[in-house]
């Protein structure tokens, strides 16, 4: 992938609401990638005004919880040999598990390092998550 | 099949009602119920200091003709050697029947539920929840108002990390009527996410007000919290708000003859002792109600897991 080519075979995660593609980036793990990745903030887009894409150059796995987590109006596109062969719908996920963690010290996953950080959404509406153990709300 | 309490709202008002009944059975009826564990045992856990709730839960056990063993913090467990919550309720399980457990962090009750083969009650975890003092909340509710309709509450003190506030309102948000009168300083209000989860989804009426004296004639309970040190991690945060609140018999003076005065206990100075020889106080009965609804409580798990 060149700067101002098209994926070949990889994926692409479009329709990211403009600002939001650092998050998913860092989220996704996407700093490990060993392929070409690009992050490209605020372009033009005639239903959202702007947006943000990324372009990964490998076909890998992507966690699409972390995805609905951080923006269900996403839109994930996997190409294979330039021909788009599939694209993933995305929804909100009920529980998120080590994404994120939780931030409470009062919380037992602070002093208990074994134990899965799990987050539940408690309100779809407001995109609430709130963490299992102690109902810390997650803060984007 | 195991069932365990975290949070109070884990029980449907139906089963609170049931609750309620088995309770209201065993002060008309102790006898009746003076054996029916006998042979099991109760584990309390506490991994921090509590008088009251692990008396109640012990002395609950007794009456019911069953027995104790445990640990009275954590110091005198093997937490000090830096086991965990899970570790703990796994070793448990292979020698009791069921479990209370208070412990410091929020969330440990969950921890060891889900990782216990046996019921686990929790008895406190950090702020997080307290069920069965709203247990015993609500049996005192139920015998000094008849029900728990049409009721205007007033909370006062510490509503930031009051547990049991945030218990009480959760389990008294489900019946018609109610009205809570938050009374606090602005630094300890009651936190958005109750405002927004519990009273503002299911359209109930509240005010929040900082004058105790100017709320009181209108309500029917008062509920008083104390200003808990542990809570705060600022000691001087602690000293400038330990005093905001102290309820005394010149402010029950406008107050309503039927007015119930709670407490969870222990108070520090927040009611004056002159108010306890009033027949509006009522955190004694609390005490004693906790005791017949944690009795009722481990009845139902032991039933519902088939070891009684």
């Amino acid at each position: 992938m060149n700067i101002d080519s098209t994926v070949r075979t990889g994926i692409v995660i479009d329709h990211i609401t403009a600002g939001r593609a650092m998050l998913l980036y860092e989220l996704l793990g996407l700093e490990n990638e060993q392929g070409a990745v690009a992050i490209i903030k605020n372009v033009q887009s005639r239903k959202m005004g702007k947006k943000d894409i990324i372009k990964v150059d490998t076909e890998r796995k992507l966690n699409l919880d972390i995805i609905g987590y951080v923006d269900p109006g996403a839109t994930v596109n996997v190409i294979r040999d330039g021909k788009l062969i599939e694209k993933k719908s995305i929804s909100m996920p009920e529980t998120l598990t080590d994404v994120i963690f939780c931030k409470n010290p009062r919380c037992i996953t602070s002093v208990e390092q074994e134990l899965s950080h799990v987050f539940r959404l408690t309100d779809k509406q407001n995109k609430v998550y709130r963490c299992l153990y102690c109902e810390t709300q997650a803060k984007q | 099949m195991k069932r365990s309490l975290i949070d109070i709202l884990d029980l449907s008002v139906a089963e609170l009602d049931e609750l309620i009944a088995t309770a209201c059975d065993i002060i008309e009826n102790p006898a009746k119920y003076a054996h029916v564990c006998a042979g099991k045992k109760l584990a309390t856990l506490f991994f921090e200091p509590s008088t009251r709730t692990r008396l109640s839960f012990e002395a609950a056990m007794y009456e019911l003709g069953g027995n104790v063993l445990g640990f009275a913090g954590a110091q005198s467990s093997s937490a000090a050697k830096g086991e965990s919550v899970a570790d703990t309720a796994k070793t448990v399980s292979c020698y009791a029947d069921i479990i209370a457990m208070r412990h410091p962090k929020e969330g440990a009750a969950l921890v060891a539920a889900n990782n216990a083969s046996i019921p686990v009650i929790n008895a406190g975890d950090g702020g997080h929840c307290h069920p069965t003092q709203t247990l015993a909340d609500l049996l005192t509710i139920y015998r000094e108002k008849g029900g728990f309709h049409h009721l205007t509450i007033g909370l006062c003190g510490d509503l930031k990390f009051g547990r049991t506030v945030h218990s009480l309102i959760g389990a008294m948000s489900r019946y018609t009527g109610i009205r809570f009168v938050l009374i606090s300083p602005s630094e300890l209000r009651i936190p958005d996410y109750v405002k927004e989860d519990v009273l503002d989804k299911k359209g109930i009426p509240y005010e929040e007000v900082t004058d105790l004296e100017a709320a009181i004639p209108e309500l029917d309970i008062l509920y008083m919290t104390r200003v808990q040190r542990e809570r705060f991690f600022n000691e001087e945060d602690y000293l400038r708000l330990k005093d905001s609140y102290i309820l005394d018999l010149k402010k029950l003076t406008n107050a309503k003859n039927d007015l119930c005065v709670m407490h969870p206990l222990p108070r520090v100075n927040e009611i004056s002792v002159a108010v306890d020889n009033d027949p509006r106080a009522c955190y004694f009965k609390q005490v004693l109600n906790g005791k017949y609804m944690r009795m009722a409580l481990i009845l139902k798990l032991l039933k519902e897991a088939g070891t009684i």
